[in-house]
């Protein structure tokens, strides 16, 4: 099984410089790429249908495709990695861009290329020092050896990358509130349309892509649209960084190939559950995912399966819940973090999310009432798609959605006997 | 036009407009926050969901925020669907979450856009059982009182005081349901048009401060069609009164006028009006030498001696009073005797302006005209201070460029985030000339600082760049030269060009070099604008009627027997021993609202009403006549001056009043006698409008207290007073509806009891009202009219040894007479300050801050120095010193003060 994202990670923990990664074949996918045209790299990676790995899904080929190009479009055009993992239970973006900083580069810059932007942003979550500190060595390392600058390779193609670290709230993960950030603004989503690929940073056509899907484009490039399609177990391209917490016995991050089943991650890569512990459902994709029940852990680990069974891929980064934990808590712990991190721009968001939050504090500690049920399942749906300015809300509410409807028992438990069940249990989260 | 349907019945609308500017404009009731015609969509608030549908098939549809939504032909929506109602009435229960409801103490109770939204989506019953947040609020200086508990967050007034009005001190701070919408820490609001987030602030937390002293319900008080009468633009504003007092100034939507927004000056400064030192009683100089309490019939009877006298009587009009008033006692004095009431400096100025704007060879253009102007040169003027809501206008009117860049994207104008995204720097060309920096500067594509005589020579070599036939400029500098073509370039490349100039900087040739470029313009086939700035609010209509008399000084020159003066003070128009040697031994009499060192020396004083008082007429600098109307109606002597004017002439036997016995006959008089003025009785309907055999009501319907209020003063129920000039009951009586635009005593509808029910008064969402924008236009261009080229192209400004070329810098608190009275004004006012250039000011060996005399107006005036780096050399800035502005611009000279002894 073929790991393209992973394989050059060192044993050690530390990244190869650009000489060993150059030693390691890197590179090579950008001498090629400066060779091809730029439509054609787009349309290799269209093939080889690249999904978007920070959990939207979305055809990264067809994202290219919607910048305008040609002589008369609008100039300059904008790359933007978003590098801001915020999301709960997310930790693959780190790995990446700790341990392979030049496969980072090297993928912006084909990135670049493809679109034909002058200028790369890659956005990181302020807490991932090390991460800032390793691709800026690598950004000037690049620059020594010509693959950044005004004339990559003697190509004529000229770009330049900026590091650039988060101010620090989850709001700028939303693609268009970090380009609202990057302008130096407060960092509020944008309405669409326009589309990012038309008016993006600054106004100008602008892609904005994840860490992990943007490292596999100079896999693309190099072994072709093919050999990507069959990494996978499923329709889509490619591997996938899966991750696993919660009470397993190796929590973890794999590269497995997409469409690995769950309860192979699980019981294989993760070792199964700790012991006296029972996983009752999981959390697919981040805290923005819905939860995904005990029965159907059979399910393929792609964007398509995992929305038959009425949660979302997400960033693959899976979070078990467990039998001795308290359903209600753990919603209450996210809805907290939604409610914190609300931009406060538009009402459903800002001023139910806390609502919710305050809800669910008061059915953990007893103190729920029977029409809070009503009250929060009034909030998934007005907290949902097109009702929201953007997906922060929806995210929100897709496990509350999955939680009032598969712990609807626990929910009436907790408010009819006037306390938690959990509560006396060692790990209560009360 | 585009044809939509809602919830199954056919509706139309420009095909330009969002789904809830059409729903609004087709008379629908949809909720709504965060949008404002004025301000554009962003799509924050959630408020205005409905649902839209694919096909007639579909009947699930799809939810969407109107704001947002382009209508489509045929496309089909639904307020009525439940989950879009619902939805809005939850908006509505979150909003409420943190909102005290504190609406019994609210002063923006009974004119809450929030209470109408929560009555229009029927959320009742308070289901949130948590705690509220709460915030410390600040203090925001004179003008505004702060209540941040009361925020629902819909982000209008960020985005009106500094997306739309450049304001830069007041933010949104904080995120989630801890948003705040403040300054970085207390402080008085910098932007002169802070008073709008009064109106902008869908509830509670922005308070008009001033009125909070003296609060009175919407309902509880009478309103009246006003103009501002603190600068030349003709805002329109209502005046409110309860118990005989002048409450608060509010802006007046005219579509071609101010729109949606006043400045801080025309709102805060009625202070006057209430002010201890007005005249309420005629006043007659005693044998004491003290002027003592008169009775009306005392005052006429003197008066109407001094007029029977004989010798020479000469008037003196007045740039602040109406129409009406002037034309009175220019009829009582004989015109070769009227003589407007403005220093010898600003007259010429002003006859300069007159005589352009009056010739009908250049398009005069509305403020709503300035927003539209697609490239703009500023000559001479400091607008922000001299004239904040044109500023304004002219801020709007950069936009353009950018609204065409994302027109190319498909991107509508009203989506105001998304364009402003998109337009980024992308501004239609604005230049402005000015001796210093100006706080439109931000948005300028060039700015150049210069004295008024390079300003004028920029200007016609403006003109000779776009007309070879105009004067040329002779040795004109590279600077100027490149600067001249930049412009030129520019204003040729428009369809709209817009020149903007005035009398700020006292220089006439200013003023002709604006004339020149507006000429050649014209010549180059472009419909050109010329905007000419003038200082008070019947500026242009005094110059107008005057038609080329030469002010007062000159005609105090031969000795009179009694002089007049009409609501002025002469000691801010020319220096003081030329009007004491010109007053002589002359009777004076003085027809004034408040006291000053004319009405002091005066022999008789006679107690003019004042905007408030009384009706009147007032002509615009855009050559707008606009009608105001009486909010108060006095209860001692105070009357207009044109009726104290007519009675003694009566009374003294002229002929030239007969027949006048209200405000109509007045403006009748005037417009048979001047042809220019023909027009002025369709300002607004005549005194005899009714409605159903009814006037007006002025008051609103709930009105209450009628009985009770003046008990304290007198038990019995008085008739109510009832004004022999305007259509208007002086009660809640009378007729409550439609009603002509002019006529229109306050913005109120069903379910629309905010200042938003203007919605409901417009023929078009944002656009004009309903019946055309009130005023009538006296300036209209005409082909045939022409503008020959002026020249006498000034010489380089050359620097003097040891003088200053001394100026006036407008300040837009302070420059004002009348708001100058007003206490939350004077707080605002900094003090007098000399401005120099920083290289001028080291040589002289001065520090900023520093008090140094300057030479002014034959005498000397310690003034603290403020270093402007952009003020040409060789050049004073005088600020704050509106008293001794008739004796600027002049060559003066600066001296270090003397130390006092330590």
């Amino acid at each position: 099984m073929e790991k393209p994202l992973t394989a050059l990670i060192q044993p050690d923990g530390k990244p190869l410089d650009v000489a060993g990664y150059e030693r390691a074949g890197g590179y090579q996918a950008l001498r090629k790429a400066l060779t091809m045209a730029p439509e054609a790299i787009t349309a290799e990676v269209k093939r080889s249908r690249l999904r978007g790995r920070g959990g939207g899904g979305f055809s990264t080929g067809r994202k290219w495709e919607a910048v305008p190009q040609g002589a008369d479009a609008p100039r300059q055009r904008y790359l933007v990695v978003n590098a801001d993992e915020m999301e709960p239970g997310s930790f693959k973006d780190r790995l990446l861009l700790e341990q392979t900083p030049h496969q980072m580069i090297e993928s912006v810059i084909i990135g670049a290329f493809a679109i034909q932007a002058e200028i790369v942003y890659i956005f990181v979550r302020a807490e991932y020092v090390l991460a800032i500190d390793r691709l800026n060595r690598a950004v000037v390392e690049a620059e020594a050896r010509g693959y950044l600058g005004a004339n990559v390779l003697g190509s004529g193609f000229a770009v330049s990358v900026h590091v650039h670290a988060s101010g620090g709230r989850y709001i700028c993960g939303e693609s268009s509130a970090m380009l609202t950030a990057l302008e130096g603004r407060r960092p509020l989503p944008r309405a669409r349309p326009p589309r990012s690929a038309l008016s993006g940073l600054w106004g100008k056509p602008s892609v904005v892509n994840n860490v992990e899907t943007m490292c596999n484009v100079p896999h693309i490039i190099e072994r072709g649209a093919d050999w990507f399609l069959g990494l996978s177990r499923c329709d889509d391209g490619g591997s996938k960084l899966y991750g696993f917490s919660g009470r397993v016995k190796r929590p973890g991050l794999w590269e497995l190939p997409l469409g690995t089943p769950l309860n192979e991650i699980l019981e294989e890569h993760a070792g199964g559950m700790q012991d006296g512990y029972e996983c009752r459902a999981v959390l697919p994709g981040g805290a923005s995912t819905a939860f995904v029940m005990s029965d159907s852990f059979d399910v393929a680990m792609d964007f398509t399966s995992v929305q038959k069974v009425g949660s979302s891929l997400g960033t693959g980064n899976i979070m078990a819940l467990d039998h001795r934990r308290c359903p209600i808590g753990l919603l209450r712990n996210l809805e907290h973090f939604f409610a914190q991190e609300s931009c406060g721009w538009c009402t459903p968001c800002r001023d139910g999310l806390p609502w919710v939050e305050r809800i669910l504090t008061a059915i953990e500690a007893g103190e729920g009432e029977p029409e809070d049920i009503e009250t929060l399942s009034r909030h998934v749906t007005f907290l949902g798609p097109d009702f929201t300015f953007c997906d922060l809300a929806p995210g929100a509410m897709a496990p509350l959605g999955s939680g009032l409807k598969h712990f609807r028992a626990e929910f009436e438990q907790h408010i009819s006997e006037k306390r938690c069940p959990w509560h006396d249990t060692a790990e209560s989260w009360a | 036009m585009t044809t939509f349907l809602v919830d199954g019945k056919a509706y139309t609308a420009k095909p330009d407009e969002n789904l809830l500017q059409a729903c609004l404009g087709a008379g629908l009731d949809l909720p709504y926050f965060c949008w404002h015609p004025a301000l554009g969509s962003v799509g924050a608030c959630r408020q205005c969901a409905v649902k839209q549908y694919a096909n007639e098939a579909d009947k699930t549809g799809q939810l969407v925020m109107a704001c947002m939504t382009p209508i489509a032909e045929g496309a089909r929506y639904s307020l009525a669907d439940p989950e879009a109602s619902s939805f809005r009435a939850s908006v509505i229960e979150w909003l409420m979450v943190n909102h005290p409801h504190d609406c019994p103490v609210c002063e923006e109770g009974g004119e809450c856009h929030l209470q109408d939204m929560t009555m229009m989506t029927g959320h009742a019953y308070r289901r949130y059982r948590f705690t509220k947040r709460t915030h410390r609020n600040q203090d925001l200086g004179p003008f505004i009182k702060h209540e941040m508990n009361r925020c629902i967050a819909c982000y209008r007034c960020v985005r009106f005081y500094g997306d739309y009005a450049g304001g830069r001190d007041l933010d949104v701070f904080a995120a989630h349901d801890h948003v705040y919408f403040g300054r970085h820490a207390d402080g008085t609001l910098e932007s002169e048009f802070s008073g709008n987030l009064v109106e902008v602030c869908p509830t509670g937390v922005f308070t008009d401060k001033p009125f909070s002293a003296r609060y009175a319900r919407k309902w509880d008080m009478r309103g009246a069609p006003s103009i501002c009468s603190h600068c030349g633009l003709g805002c329109n504003t209502t005046a409110n009164e309860r118990a005989g007092e002048l409450r608060r100034i509010v802006n007046r939507y005219n579509g071609e006028v101010n729109g949606y927004f006043l400045c801080d000056r025309g709102r805060f400064g009625y202070g006057f009006v209430n002010a201890p030192d007005r005249i309420r009683t005629p006043l007659a100089r005693g044998a004491d030498g003290r002027q003592a309490p008169i009775s009306r019939d005392d005052a006429i009877a003197r008066f109407s001696a001094l007029l029977r006298a004989g010798g020479r009587a000469v008037g003196i009009g007045s740039p602040r009073a109406s129409l009406e008033s002037n034309y009175a006692l220019r009829a009582l004095v004989g015109a070769e005797n009227f003589f407007p009431g403005v220093g010898a400096g600003e007259d010429r100025l002003l006859r300069l302006v007159a005589e352009i704007l009056g010739c009908g060879a250049v398009h005069v253009p509305s403020l709503r005209e300035v927003e539209r102007a697609d490239a703009a040169l500023v000559l001479g003027s400091d607008l922000p201070d001299a004239a904040p809501r044109a500023a304004l206008a002219l801020r709007q009117a950069v936009r353009g460029a950018g609204f065409a860049h994302a027109a190319t994207v498909k991107i509508p104008q009203w989506q105001d985030a998304a364009v402003r995204t998109f337009a980024g720097g992308v501004r239609s060309p604005l230049f402005i000339a000015t001796p210093t920096a100006t706080r439109l500067d931000d948005v300028a594509q060039a700015t150049l600082r210069a004295a008024p005589a390079d300003i004028a020579r920029l200007g016609f070599a403006i003109a000779a760049v776009i007309d070879p036939a105009a004067p040329a400029v002779a040795n004109l500098s590279d600077n100027l030269v490149a600067h001249a073509r930049v412009c030129a370039a520019a204003l040729l490349a428009a369809e709209r060009p817009l020149i903007v100039s005035g009398v700020e900087t006292g220089d006439e040739n200013v003023i002709r070099a604006a004339a020149n470029i507006a000429a050649a313009l014209r010549a180059r086939g472009k419909s050109v604008s010329l905007m000419l700035n003038v200082p008070e609010c019947n500026s242009l209509g005094l110059a107008l009627m005057a038609d080329g008399q030469a002010g007062f000084e000159a005609a105090l020159g031969e000795p009179a027997a009694l002089v007049i003066v009409l609501e002025n003070d002469l000691y801010r128009r020319a220096a003081r021993p030329a009007i004491e040697a010109a007053l002589g031994s002359a009777h004076l009499v003085v027809l004034d609202h408040s006291e000053g060192p004319t009405s002091h020396r005066a022999e008789l004083v006679l107690p003019a009403a004042s905007f408030a008082e009384s009706g009147g007429t007032l002509v615009s600098s855009e050559g707008r006549a606009q009608r105001f109307y009486q909010p108060i109606f006095a209860e001692n002597d105070i009357s207009e001056a044109w009726r104290w004017l007519r009675d003694a002439g009566r009374a003294a036997d002229r002929t030239t009043c007969e027949g006048w016995s209200t405000e109509d006959d007045i403006v009748a008089a005037l417009a048979g006698a001047l042809p220019r003025f023909a027009a002025i009785p369709r300002a607004a309907p005549s005194e005899e409008f009714r409605i159903t055999g009814r006037r007006i009501a002025s008051e609103p319907h709930r009105f209450s207290g009628r009985t009770a209020m003046n008990a304290v003063r007198n038990v019995r129920e008085l008739k109510p007073p009832v004004s022999a000039d305007s259509p208007f009951s002086a009660t809640m009586e009378g007729f409550h509806g439609k009603v002509p635009p002019a006529l229109v005593p306050f913005f109120w509808a069903p379910s629309w009891n905010s200042v938003q029910s203007v919605n409901k008064f417009q023929a078009e969402i944002g656009g004009a009202l309903e019946g055309g924008d009130p005023g009538v236009r006296l300036l209209e261009a005409r082909a045939e009219a022409a503008l020959p080229y002026y020249t006498g192209v000034p010489e380089t400004f050359a620097r003097r040894e040891g003088m200053w070329f001394a100026v006036v810098l407008p300040r837009v608190f302070g420059d004002d007479e009348q708001s100058a009275r007003a206490k939350p004004i004077r707080e605002r006012m900094a003090p007098p300050a000399l401005v120099l250039n920083g290289e001028d000011a080291t040589l002289m060996g001065a520090v900023s801050g520093e008090v140094l005399e300057c030479e002014i107006d034959g005498g000397r005036q310690s003034l603290a120095l403020e270093i402007h780096p952009e003020l040409p050399r060789g050049m004073a800035g005088i600020a704050g010193l509106s008293a001794k502005a008739h004796a600027l611009p002049a060559w003066i000279r600066i001296t270090k003060a003397e130390r006092g002894a330590a």
